[in-house]
């Protein structure tokens, strides 16, 4: 028998049935399948709760399920119960038996795994209760935490695939319309109005026109289109469809950073079972629309994020951006009309054709509509997966959602967008996070990076970082890229290492000037934002750095120095053992000194000390 | 650049899975012919530039671009240092420095006995697990110096024994 869907209605009763399914079933344990999750136990968990199922026998009244990401990957492995929807955190192994008899059989509430509030020690019990969550909007990530993201029959009975049903009806002009209303603008950093870019697509001569998912997801510290991949792949080549309906296209292919093996697995499983019920290839769902889509693994190079480098890297070249007097959407991949969208973007699009494009407006702000997911990372105590509408400051998304810094420690700065975005500090924290306040204020929004960076965080060496990470991806194409990055990587050296002077930072800003003047692409001319923002916002600390020789947030190391407090300390020894250079001398419950001689400053004993008793001066 | 590993079909094998093949699939091929060999040997790029019908220089020139592909005979096992920014300010450099440290190698580089690569990445993007350290693949969150001191010493012991 052929599991084809041969027509709209024959999707309805595959929906019906998959509905029903997992209707019969009074208990569903969702695990959290997402990276993080997986990366601290939960498959682990999985079968230790599949166990207790078999066990018990009770496998006609619960499902499990391996579900895309919650979001709150740091408290992993989660554990959700529904119908209830507590929400266990950090569930390990020896935990299921417990669950499984307690709450589930017994309906009793396991307060030590509930997620505790850092900031009010309160133990909640629902995911709606939590502070992490009660202030996000849900659109992209609605279903991530539902379905199995293996599973087709998931996604349908939750509503997939009634959005290119709606598509087809609408007819290709009438969805271009809908996209470009909706004011969808591309979310992987450049911000894009997605309609205009369709529309010039749809247009240009061709005989074949190809359309591109983005999903070579470079930014460090941003995981956004990984978790949507591995958790909804489905969403992704819905919005590719629809997409590939409205520009006539009738191949897709999602570049995919190699880095993700979890992604590109869950992926390609998705397109094999959309292949099978004929929700990709030839006469779609009985229509005329024929698409179908290749997944191709990117090399490892942050450069192939820009679209032309992409195309070059697809072709099977190395991934160098060139000059786009053409656009890519009339000449592209191997010289035709190309549309390139990142997966957050295509994400979107199932969401707009199914509530219409009023709705989607009535979301963020007039030039920046919809949600937004970020990566909320570093410095921060809750940190994750959040989607919130464009708009909402960012001490709201740092301090409400993210719960502030950990340890009673001060906020410093936030860096958005990326190696081409800036760091932003604490008196620019209430402004609106969307497309275009934030490049006013010398950063971007960008793909959805936000990394809070708290007092012990040295600026001048985060500029530094970013400056290596960008020197060694550069393409080298360029001169001013390719020789100025390091050139400026090498004065910042100077400057943490005790060789920088005033002059020093005036050369910087005279490199960075020509560097983004003169940088063909975009990872050249936005390669001196994280310098420059943290010039324009945080210069007494690189003055410090070269006035002084200090480095305020002690973190250079040939700035500062280890000591120990003889007031402190209480002689236990244990730096003294873990010390790689003994160079931490003294008698058992007697003061230790350091011998700044021995010392390599590698901070082993600052860690490991119980009672703060290292300084760093 | 002289490659005495014979690839005994390995390269053929691969390059079967590709019947339809086009320049296009030359990074997908690359990814498949390191998953065999752990490195890409000079005769399997040759082989791949035959079979796509591309120059020689095309294919090397690929293999050597990205940073994902290694040229050179690579560690049984692989330690990962994420430097991402978000592992970054929670500590990853020092715990690389730890690594090299101990392990007397620098990142990039293999022991001489092909046991362990040291090497770090830019962002695998499980961000919220900072810093972390990926050996053989598979992910540790919120790394200590000390437990990774202890990783690498097991992973290292158990080659030893017999």
């Amino acid at each position: 028998m052929s599991t084809r869907l041969a027509d709209p209605r024959a999707l309805g009763h595959r929906r019906g049935a998959a509905v029903a399914a997992r209707a019969t079933h009074d208990k569903v344990i969702a695990v959290c399948g997402g990276t993080g999750c997986r990366a601290q136990g939960a498959m682990k968990v999985f079968a230790a709760l599949a166990a207790e199922m078999d066990a018990h026998g009770t496998d006609a009244t619960v499902a499990m399920r391996a579900t895309g990401c919650h979001g709150f990957c740091e408290r992993g492995p989660l554990v959700l119960l529904l119908p209830e929807g507590v929400l266990y955190q950090h569930v390990k192994v020896e935990d299921a038996a417990e669950i499984f008899e307690k709450t589930l059989l017994g309906g009793e509430v396991l307060e030590r795994l509930l997620c505790e509030d850092p900031a009010t020690g309160l133990r909640h019990r629902t995911e709606q209760e939590m502070p992490f969550y009660h202030h996000q909007q849900r659109v992209v990530l609605s279903d991530t935490g539902q379905l199995d993201p293996t599973s087709i029959d998931d996604y349908i009975a939750l509503g997939g695939y009634s959005a290119l049903v709606r598509a087809l009806e609408m007819g290709p002009e009438a969805v271009l319309e809908e996209v470009k209303r909706s004011g969808l603008r591309g979310r992987g950093g450049a911000g894009f109005p997605a309609g205009r870019k369709w529309e010039a697509c749809r247009h240009a001569q061709g005989d074949l026109r190809y359309v591109v998912c983005n999903a070579d997801e470079g930014d460090p510290g941003a995981f956004m289109d990984r978790s949507i991949l591995e958790g909804n792949p489905h969403c992704v080549l819905e919005g590719m469809t629809i997409g590939a309906l409205a520009m006539g296209a009738r191949e897709g292919y999602v570049y995919v950073r190699q880095e993700y093996p979890l992604a590109v697995e869950h992926l390609s499983a998705a397109i094999e079972r959309s292949r099978e019920l004929g929700l990709l290839g030839d006469g779609i769902l009985g229509s005329e629309l024929t698409f179908d889509v290749r997944v191709s693994r990117g090399g490892g190079a942050f450069v192939c994020g820009e679209a032309s480098a992409m195309m070059a890297s697809l072709e099977g070249r190395r991934g160098v951006p060139h000059r786009r007097l053409i656009h890519l959407s009339e000449h592209g991949l191997w010289g035709r009309p190309t549309n390139v969208n990142n997966v957050e973007t295509w994400a979107n699009v199932p969401h707009i054709l199914l509530r219409g494009a009023d709705w989607f407006r009535s979301i963020g702000t007039e030039g920046s509509t919809g949600t937004k997911i970020f990566s909320l990372v570093g410095m921060v105590n809750n940190t994750g997966l959040v989607e919130v509408p464009m708009g909402m400051t960012l001490r709201q998304i740092i301090f409400d959602t993210g719960g502030g810094i950990p340890g009673g420690k001060a906020f410093k700065a936030v860096q958005t967008g990326g190696p081409s975005g800036g760091c932003l500090p604490a008196d620019k924290l209430d402004l609106p996070v969307d497309f275009d306040t934030l490049v006013a204020e010398g950063s971007m929004m960008g793909s959805g990076g936000m990394i809070v960076m708290d007092e012990e965080t040295c600026m001048v060496d985060v500029a530094k970082y970013f400056l290596r990470f960008l020197a060694s991806e550069s393409c080298g194409n360029c001169t001013s890229c390719r020789d100025g990055l390091t050139i400026l990587h090498d004065l910042l050296g100077d400057i943490t290492e005790g060789r920088g002077t005033r002059e020093t930072i005036a050369l910087v800003e005279q490199v960075a000037d020509t560097v983004e003047a003169t940088s063909l692409c975009a990872l050249g001319t936005s390669a001196v934002n994280p310098v420059l923002s943290t010039l324009r916002y945080f210069r007494d600390e690189y003055l410090a750095h070269v006035d002084d020789k200090r480095c305020p947030a002690g973190v250079c190391k040939a700035l500062i120095s280890f000591s120990i407090d003889a007031e402190l300390c209480n002689g236990c020894m244990l730096c003294a053992r873990r010390c790689p250079q003994d160079a931490v001398a003294g008698e058992r419950k007697q003061p230790h000194t350091i011998d700044q001689e021995l010392c390599i400053k590698c901070g082993i004993c600052k860690d490991v000390c119980k009672r703060d008793a290292v300084l760093v001066q | 650049m002289s490659d005495i590993q014979t690839t005994d079909g390995r390269v053929a094998a691969v390059l079967a899975g590709y019947p339809q093949h086009g320049p296009g699939d030359l990074v997908n091929i690359l990814h498949d012919l390191q998953a065999e060999f752990r490195h890409l040997p000079e005769e399997a790029l040759q082989e791949t530039a035959a079979y796509l019908e591309l120059p020689r220089a095309q294919v090397y020139g690929v293999a050597t671009f990205y940073h994902g592909f290694h040229t050179e005979p690579r560690g049984e096992h692989t330690c990962t240092v994420c430097m991402g920014t978000a592992c970054h300010v929670r500590g990853a450099p020092r715990l690389l420095e730890q690594l090299e440290r101990d392990t007397g190698i620098a990142a990039g580089d293999t022991t001489p006995d092909l046991s362990l690569t040291v090497e770090e990445v830019s962002c695998v993007g499980a961000c919220a697990l900072g810093p972390l350290v990926l050996i053989d693949g598979e992910y540790h969150g919120h790394m200590t110096g000390e437990r990774l001191s202890r990783l690498v010493e097991d992973l290292l012991d158990k080659e030893e024994r017999p």
